[in-house]
């Protein structure tokens, strides 16, 4: 399992219900509901993804993620899951807005596009970065919204919302020892549990 | 079934499952209907594709739509122009695979293919019921498979499947039998028709009905058929079978014959086909039926047993479901689809919804489709494991019981 997934797998409890958004080929939650009796559903809108869905057993609906989760009723769900779809919606803002309404607590990983190797790419080279995490030329890149740990902070911020945990996961590399203690530059991969203001003290 | 496939001569398909032989199931318990009244006795005709395994796990009930019947895959004769009609979905092989599944396919009572219907002879007054055949619903139908499948000595379906009105008796099997199915397909489907699909339903019947060799039903009295109504009622219904862009790419406005003709007769190739369609249908199907049919399709509601929550109404339902909807279908649209889904998810069920980039409108569903095959196949290789995972289960729960 992809190392982003990992992470994610570890802070799901038993039972959870749970929401993953933009979920691939369904590993993630074909794992959880064999390991930890979750219940989820997927949303997908890859014909391929949601075939390999619907092969390994998980429920998954057909459903763009930028249109929004209006046929999710509030706080439906334990958790909601987003890896590595974030920078690819048109309004990442409305999506965690979303994400927390149908949901009290959130799972989300993305490129770090503050990563030093992209740093030194840009800054050397004078040229996009271009790396497993970042595999697209600017021109054809689905990832139309790349941020950073600062700038995800800042987002959960002006939203209200506490950063439960956070954690650094390995695109090309394996995480630089370093990336704990300055993950905006030494971690490749952001992975953000965040919750709403108010449920911050039943979480830890 | 390979026996028979070794000694048929080879201008049968490889994929087919070959010659099959329908079967008819006579029952004289009474069925008590919704509309009120009873049908003392009745008889369905099916056929089966494919082998019943030892504990009859691995059945598979299609149901079928509008105007279809019992003959949906293989040939009866050899002289056959055309298999049955979901056969790019029934065989070795494919989606709906004859080679592990034991497939039920029936025509449902009211309609015209040889199960009890309008046209059969009512025992009370020993002449064709006509219209005098009771309205049936589409639970009335779920009612009548449910006995023809314990005929069979199936108590549990590996999985239920059907498209349009055959996608809403597969619906209603797990809202009504949510215990005898596994997995269920619902496919190019809406939880109840809209206004508008009412409104072409109503336009269709009193096509029938204004014909003046309708003759209030009893046309067969007097040896007449209705059959411009007939006609009619199918080119309107046809037309939302099809998506103005397969019309566009089918006919465009081609002309039969190179030239305006400044009258009535065909000018446009687009309507020499739905004059042959309709004339075709007109002399195949009995208008009965039809009306009956169409009227199967307007009362089906399951949520206005619930208050019209139609969440609320998805509450019995136990089993794995599939939804799938295309693109350009106008008649039952995706969104409908999407109704139906968000119900299922609002009630908690394990639901999962693909919708099919086709061109082909609501025909969709019985044309060939790389995505639509696949995304079938996969979810009915799941009720097949599923099933499997049963048996084994039920196997051991035996020898422990026996041991002990």
């Amino acid at each position: 399992m992809r190392n982003d997934l990992a992470q994610i797998h570890d802070w799901i409890p038993n039972g959870a219900r749970v929401l993953d958004l933009a979920c691939g080929d369904g590993t993630l939650l074909a794992s959880l509901a064999e390991q930890k009796q979750v219940f989820g559903y997927g949303l997908e809108i890859d014909p391929h993804n949601i075939n390999a869905c619907v092969a390994r057993g998980v429920n998954v609906i057909e459903q763009n993620v930028d249109d929004g989760l209006a046929n999710f009723a509030d706080d439906t769900f334990d958790r909601v899951v987003m890896s590595q779809a974030l920078q690819v919606l048109k309004r990442p803002d409305r999506a965690l807005e979303e994400m927390m309404r149908v949901s009290r607590e959130a799972i989300i990983t993305f490129p770090n596009f503050a990563y030093w190797r992209h740093r030194l790419h840009l800054g050397l080279k004078g040229r996009m970065p271009v790396s497993k995490s970042l595999p697209h030329a600017w021109y054809d890149t689905p990832n139309i919204h790349l941020s950073t740990f600062a700038d995800f902070e800042r987002l959960c911020r002006d939203q209200g919302l506490k950063i439960i945990d956070r954690a650094v996961g390995n695109g090309d590399h394996e995480p630089h020892p370093a990336a704990t203690w300055w993950p905006n530059l030494f971690g490749e991969v952001a992975i953000f549990r965040v919750c709403r203001d108010n449920c911050a003290s039943l979480e830890r | 079934m390979l026996e028979t496939f070794t000694t048929m001569p080879d201008s049968l398909p490889p994929d087919s499952v070959g010659l099959v032989t329908p079967q008819t199931a006579h029952f004289d318990i009474p069925l008590a209907l919704a509309c009120g009244r009873r049908l003392e006795q009745y008889s369905l005709v099916y056929e089966t594709y494919g082998e019943l395994n030892a504990d009859a796990s691995n059945a598979i009930l299609i149901c079928h739509a509008l105007t279809g019947h019992h003959h949906a895959a293989g040939y009866h004769t050899m002289g056959d122009r055309k298999p049955g009609w979901w056969d790019d979905y029934i065989g070795p092989g494919k989606p709906i695979d004859t080679a592990r599944f034991f497939v039920i396919s029936l025509n449902n009572i009211g309609g015209c293919h040889g199960s009890t219907g309008p046209t059969s002879i009512n025992p009370d007054t020993d002449e064709q019921w006509g219209p005098d055949f009771p309205l049936v619903t589409v639970p009335d139908w779920v009612e009548s498979q449910k006995r023809l499948a314990e005929r069979l000595g199936i108590t549990r379906f590996a999985a239920v499947v059907g498209g349009s009105l055959g996608g809403m008796q597969a619906l209603q099997w797990t809202l009504d039998h949510p215990e005898r199915v596994g997995h269920v397909a619902i496919v190019a489907c809406t939880p109840k028709l809209s206004a508008q699909n009412i409104a072409f339903n109503e336009v269709a019947r009193q096509a029938i009905r204004s014909d003046p060799e309708f003759h209030d039903g009893w046309y067969a009295r007097v040896d007449a058929m209705p059959k411009r109504g007939l006609k009619l009622a199918r080119m309107v219904g046809h037309i939302t079978y099809l998506s103005e862009h397969s019309m566009g790419t089918k006919f465009g406005r081609d002309l039969r014959q190179d030239r305006l003709n400044f009258g009535y007769d065909v000018d446009f190739q687009v309507e020499s086909y739905l004059r042959h369609q309709g004339d075709t249908f007109s002399t195949a199907f009995d208008a009965n039926t039809y009306l009956l049919m169409t009227k199967a399709l307007d009362y089906f509601d399951p949520a206005a047993e619930a208050g019209d929550d139609l969440a609320a109404a998805m509450k019995p339902i136990s089993c794995p479901i599939l939804v799938v909807s295309f693109t350009t279908d106008w008649r039952f649209t995706p969104s409908r689809s999407r109704e139906l889904v968000n119900a299922m998810i609002h009630a908690g069920k394990s639901v999962s919804y693909a919708n099919i980039d086709s061109p082909h409108g609501h025909d969709a569903f019985l044309l060939p489709g790389e995505r639509y095959e696949a995304v079938l196949g996969n979810f009915l290789t799941r009720a097949h494991d599923q099933a499997s995972r049963e048996s084994a289960a039920r196997c051991a729960t035996a020898q422990e019981t026996s041991h002990a």
